[in-house]
């Protein structure tokens, strides 16, 4: 390595940008060259004095305000309007107050899952990436997700029933790793998403429009399942009641 | 089955809990870009505008490197306003032609490795002080923390530009530090 090179890739060292073989080759020529070894030390220098001091500056009150008022918010006003409620309330409401604290923090949290999901959907269609296992066969695509996954999706074959499968992808879903198993219906692809941990469960299958998506999520075996597609809301109530039924004929046998 | 529309008061409320707690990153980096508080105040703002117009377009991941570079875009479209670019092309020239060899005499001598303690206030103007694309690309790193990657997505410029910009953009400002140290 030349110092040339050196003086450039010691940047990229310090900020720690290196694969451990470049990171490797800069610490040897760095190792054997004093000029190098000066510079390294004087931006090491410089990043931790930079970073000691507080160079970031606080937006202004007024401007958080006036971007508050650009984006509506019917939700959150209503939902703040609760909340002021119990404020102005009594002390009787506290824990009343507490528990629509945490169903207002579900409910976010239960929109940023559906959002997620949509993105996800997009993505898989966008960027070329609608599988990681591509087979319609289920024998091949459950244990495709052993050992990347630490739980075992349902996959059921609805070909006959008129869903192809198509086959599984690793998704990300709420910072989870989720299974996504992925069909085809004519020409509308679903993907179905597999997850654990989303709270408790549903009772019914719940049908809702998130940009223009049909999403269907339900509850089976511990498992929370959502199935996101453009196709029409009848046919993906009809994938759902089949491929609950479909899984409980497989646990049966 | 239930059934439940969306409306826009979903995607708002998605927009907000995601993208508003990088205000302070946003308008962070358009005081550096735009140098001037009130110049950036109305950057953030558009900035957050258009960002929610566009929310159906982000594709997920980090938030913030996509918010940085729709900001990048309002202030480019503000440099057009202001009609620098002429200007800003030749302090670049300037700046390409100091720091020709990233080394310049005394650079060598261990004594000069460690910096004097300059106040918060003096560091920002320093910073802001040096040319645009040094700039941009010394705050997205050091103060708004992206990754190189994340920065070469939001200026548009390939990692191994971002690497050596930010080469020039170090050696820049600890040639002013120096210089600031001796004073006048």
């Amino acid at each position: 390595m030349t110092c040339d090179e050196a003086a450039v890739l010691l940047h990229a060292l310090i900020d720690g940008e290196l694969d451990a073989g470049h990171a490797r080759e800069v610490e040897a020529h760095v190792a054997s060259c004093a000029r190098c070894a000066a510079q390294l030390a004087a931006y090491r220098d410089l990043r931790q004095t930079l970073r000691g001091n507080n160079l970031s500056y606080t937006a202004p009150p007024s401007l958080r305000g006036s971007i508050d008022k650009a984006v509506p918010s019917p939700a959150a006003t209503s939902r703040r309007a609760v909340l002021k409620g119990f404020a102005l309330g009594s002390i009787v409401s506290a824990a009343a107050a507490a528990s629509v604290a945490f169903v207002v923090v579900r409910g976010d949290r239960d929109s940023r899952i559906l959002g997620e999901a949509v993105s996800a959907h997009l993505r898989s269609l966008q960027a070329d990436h609608l599988t990681d296992v591509l087979s319609s066969d289920r024998h091949t695509v459950k244990p495709w997700f052993n050992g990347r996954i630490d739980l075992a999706p349902p996959v059921i074959d609805l070909t006959a029933q008129g869903f192809t499968l198509i086959g599984g992808r690793l998704d990300f879903i709420d910072g989870k790793p989720v299974a996504a198993i992925v069909y085809r219906r004519r020409v509308h692809v679903i993907n179905l998403f597999v997850m654990q941990g989303m709270g408790p469960a549903l009772p019914a299958p719940k049908l809702q429009v998130i940009q223009g998506f049909n999403i269907l999520r339900w509850s089976d075996q511990g498992f929370y399942l959502l199935a996101v597609s453009d196709l029409a809301q009848d046919e993906l109530g009809e994938f759902q009641s089949k491929f609950e039924t479909a899984a409980r004929a497989a646990r049966a046998s | 089955m239930a059934f439940e529309g969306s409306d826009g008061g979903d995607k708002a409320q998605r927009f907000r809990a995601a993208a508003l707690p990088y205000l302070n990153d946003v308008y962070t980096l358009a005081r550096y870009l735009l140098r001037n508080p009130a110049d950036a105040e109305d950057a953030a703002q558009e900035c957050y505008l258009r960002a929610f117009r566009h929310f159906e377009t982000f594709r997920g991941g980090p938030i913030k490197p996509w918010l940085l570079a729709i900001l990048r875009n309002v202030c480019r479209a503000e440099y057009a306003r202001r009609g620098v670019a002429a200007l800003q092309s030749e302090s670049l020239d300037a700046a390409e032609q100091c720091v020709k060899g990233l080394w310049s005499e005394g650079d060598a001598s261990p004594e000069a490795s460690t910096l004097g303690r300059l106040d918060g206030e003096t560091v920002q103007r320093l910073i802001a002080a040096l040319p645009d694309q040094f700039r941009e690309a010394i705050v997205l790193r050091e103060i708004n923390d992206l990754s190189y990657r994340e920065i070469a997505d939001v200026t548009g410029a390939p990692v191994g530009t971002v690497m050596s910009r930010l080469a020039r953009a170090r050696a820049l400002l600890r040639d002013a530090w120096i210089a600031e140290e001796r004073g006048p």
